[in-house]
């Protein structure tokens, strides 16, 4: 929430006047975000978190709302910039990464390829309920041994002369798994078949038969998320439910930019969330008949914490301006998603230093922001592997694969 | 049914605003914004067309400067259109000089079944401009209303007194004020913001009503605001540590306040 500003004087949250670089149009649908979050997220993520669970029924709420594939055209979908997309992640992280999360998975992970590289019947049957809300999607990729490899999958799609596909294999840290409608999977075909043993996609009802999705607990992170592993039994598919559009793994890395680019954004919103913490704690908390925010230490701590937030922030609108004129380069998603998500992490230990005993506990919002934002820094590309894509980039010297 | 709902576009409430020395009047060169206690009308508005089956809301709105950003929004929440009054000639202008000006300008948005304002602005806080239109329109007028809805050629209000509720009828069109937070305004969705892109506003000036400009603004002012000063400080509270009889003091404040 935007603080009381002396006129002449800097606002304190956001002391670069970044706001001054949004259209009207944005300013509009960034602070509707921020007022859903304010009045929906926020009152319960805590709550959500300490349960480990995520609201289903908060899904038609976000598609009320056009958040779930906003960026896509058509089929029930907003169709607004990149760039609004992500100031719209900004603001959902600043409520939690797990609620962020949801959102990137449903519209960038989910949606994205069913309206990139679909049928127009997957696509008339399942995005006007997705961006509805109505129907929840989940994407799997990643397997218990595959990871930052994704070519390695073992995953394995094979054609029977009927022309249905079988599927077999798992799936790990699936988010949405359990609760989904659709899973778009990625798998390997045979070898010696037509595709070659190329990756393929594929759109799987979670109702069909040899599909379940048992959720994985334990989780100290994203806890206001479900998160899931996919087992895929010998499903059977009819011809029609893979993804006409496209083969080999330029599929499953196409949706993992887009999701990672609403990463870059949604990062700066936990970290904002932490600073603003901190710094509303530090002006209240008495030490020494003084607020802490009194004391140098303080108060340097409060300034890098600021100084880092807009400077990512600024990363991210620079990036989403590219997207949005068609020239952003993926290594530039990797800078932006890299730096980020370190950004925002340090920023919310800082942050718990400043709050003291009161920082370990979910009362506040730091310690959750912290912990979930481990997992934002490892998924969607660990920040090693985003660091060697930068890396070849600058190099020329691929130091993987 | 259609509906015409007038909205002020005021100067943001988080960003304290200034007073001009000279025109002692509240500075408007800044973003304007969407009143709130317009929001709740808005949503009234959109919810009565939607149980109508049909029909649209069109916004009234004078501004200074073409300002169309509070409009945006409620044209984001589903208004269909809006008739936007900016003449640097409406400066100045008092309660009933920008009555007679929303009167000629609801005129200019259609045949309307049903007027909505609110109770007051947040920023003026007259009070008094819904009554001054119902008159120069020849309508009734309904205030404080918390619940509305139309039937056949009726009006039905449900008007909110200090007790509870008077059941209220008048024929239609009239011109019904809103309480703020009767209802929940709705977000403007993305598919709205992008919608409300496209959504015509019809921006006119003082000529174009048929207004002589000698009756609006400055000239036409029958107020004069003779100073401006700033408001007392806030008092301390007073702390009263609870030994046992806490509740007994808030009782006896209560008492003193005459609310209990």
């Amino acid at each position: 929430m935007s603080a009381k500003r002396i006129p002449g004087e800097v606002d304190p949250l956001d002391v670069l006047a970044i706001d001054s670089l949004l259209s009207d149009e944005e300013l509009l649908g960034r602070d509707t975000v921020r007022r859903f979050v304010a009045d929906k997220v926020l009152p319960e993520v805590g709550v959500w978190f300490d349960e480990g669970r995520f609201p289903a029924e908060m899904a038609k709420e976000f598609g009320a709302l056009g958040l779930l594939g906003m960026h896509l055209e058509g089929y029930g979908c907003a169709g607004v910039s990149a760039t609004q997309y992500g100031l719209a992640c900004l603001e959902l992280e600043a409520g939690d990464s797990g609620v962020r999360s949801f959102v990137s998975v449903q519209g960038s992970l989910a949606m994205f390829p069913i309206w990139a590289f679909g049928s127009e019947e997957q696509k008339t049957t399942w995005l006007p309920g997705m961006a509805a809300g109505e129907l929840i999607g989940c994407f799997g990729l990643t397997e218990p041994d595959s990871g930052s490899d994704p070519g390695s999958m073992r995953t394995t799609a094979r054609q029977d002369p009927s022309g249905d596909w079988i599927l077999d294999g798992t799936k790990m840290w699936i988010t949405n798994g359990s609760v989904a409608d659709v899973a778009v999977v990625w798998a390997r075909t045979d070898p010696d078949g037509p595709d070659a043993g190329k990756v393929r996609g594929f759109v799987v009802p979670t109702d069909t038969a040899g599909f379940s999705a048992p959720e994985i607990h334990r989780k100290v992170s994203l806890r206001a998320s479900v998160t899931s592993e996919l087992v895929l039994d010998s499903v059977r598919l009819p011809a029609s439910a893979v993804l006409p559009e496209v083969s080999g793994m330029r599929g499953p890395l196409s949706c993992l930019n887009e999701a990672r680019f609403g990463i870059s954004f949604g990062a700066c919103g936990a970290a904002r969330a932490c600073y603003e913490a901190a710094l509303e704690y530090a002006g209240q908390r008495v030490q020494f008949d003084r607020p802490i925010a009194s004391f140098q230490l303080t108060q340097r701590k409060l300034v890098e914490m600021m100084v880092a937030v807009q400077r990512g922030t600024l990363v991210a609108l620079h990036v989403g301006r590219m997207k949005d004129l068609g020239t952003l380069a993926s290594p530039q998603i990797s800078f932006a998603k890299m730096d980020n998500v370190r950004m925002a992490l340090e920023v919310a230990r800082e942050a718990r230093s400043v709050l003291g005993a009161n920082g370990i506990t979910t009362e506040y919002p730091v310690i959750r922001h912290m912990n979930n934002l481990e997992s934002v820094y490892t998924y969607e590309g660990t920040n090693e592997v985003h660091t060697l894509i930068l890396g070849n980039a600058i190099t020329g010297i691929p130091a993987f694969g | 049914m259609n509906v015409v709902v007038c909205v002020k576009q005021i100067p943001d409430p988080a960003d304290p605003g200034a007073l001009d020395p000279n025109t002692k009047t509240l500075k408007r060169d800044v973003k304007l914004i969407l009143d709130e206690s317009d929001s709740y009308g808005v949503e009234m508005a959109l919810q009565l067309v939607d149980t109508a089956g049909g029909g649209e809301v069109t916004l009234v709105s004078m501004a200074p400067n073409s300002e169309v950003g509070g409009l945006r929004t409620a044209l984001a929440m589903g208004a269909a259109k809006a008739v936007l009054v900016s003449d640097e000639a409406l400066a100045g202008s008092d309660a009933l000089g920008t009555s007679k000006v929303l009167a000629k300008a609801i005129e200019r948005a259609g045949e309307a079944d049903l007027i909505i304002t609110a109770t007051e602005s947040s920023d003026g806080y007259t009070g008094t401009v819904p009554e001054q239109i119902a008159e120069l329109m020849g309508l009734p007028s309904i205030t404080f209303a918390k619940s509305i809805a139309v039937e056949g050629g009726t009006v039905k209000v449900q008007r909110q007194t200090e007790a509870g509720y008077d059941d209220v009828e008048a024929p239609t069109p009239a011109v019904v004020s809103v309480t703020a937070g009767v209802v929940e305004p709705r977000y403007p969705s993305f598919k709205g913001i992008m919608a409300a892109k496209s959504k015509p506003v019809d921006e006119v000036t003082v000529a174009d009503l048929g207004i002589d400009a000698s009756q609006v603004g400055w000239a036409g002012a029958g107020q004069e605001i003779l100073e401006i000063a700033a408001a007392e400080e806030r008092e301390a509270g007073t702390i009263v540590e609870d030994d046992g009889e806490g509740f007994q003091k808030i009782v006896d404040y209560l008492a003193e306040l005459k609310v209990i």
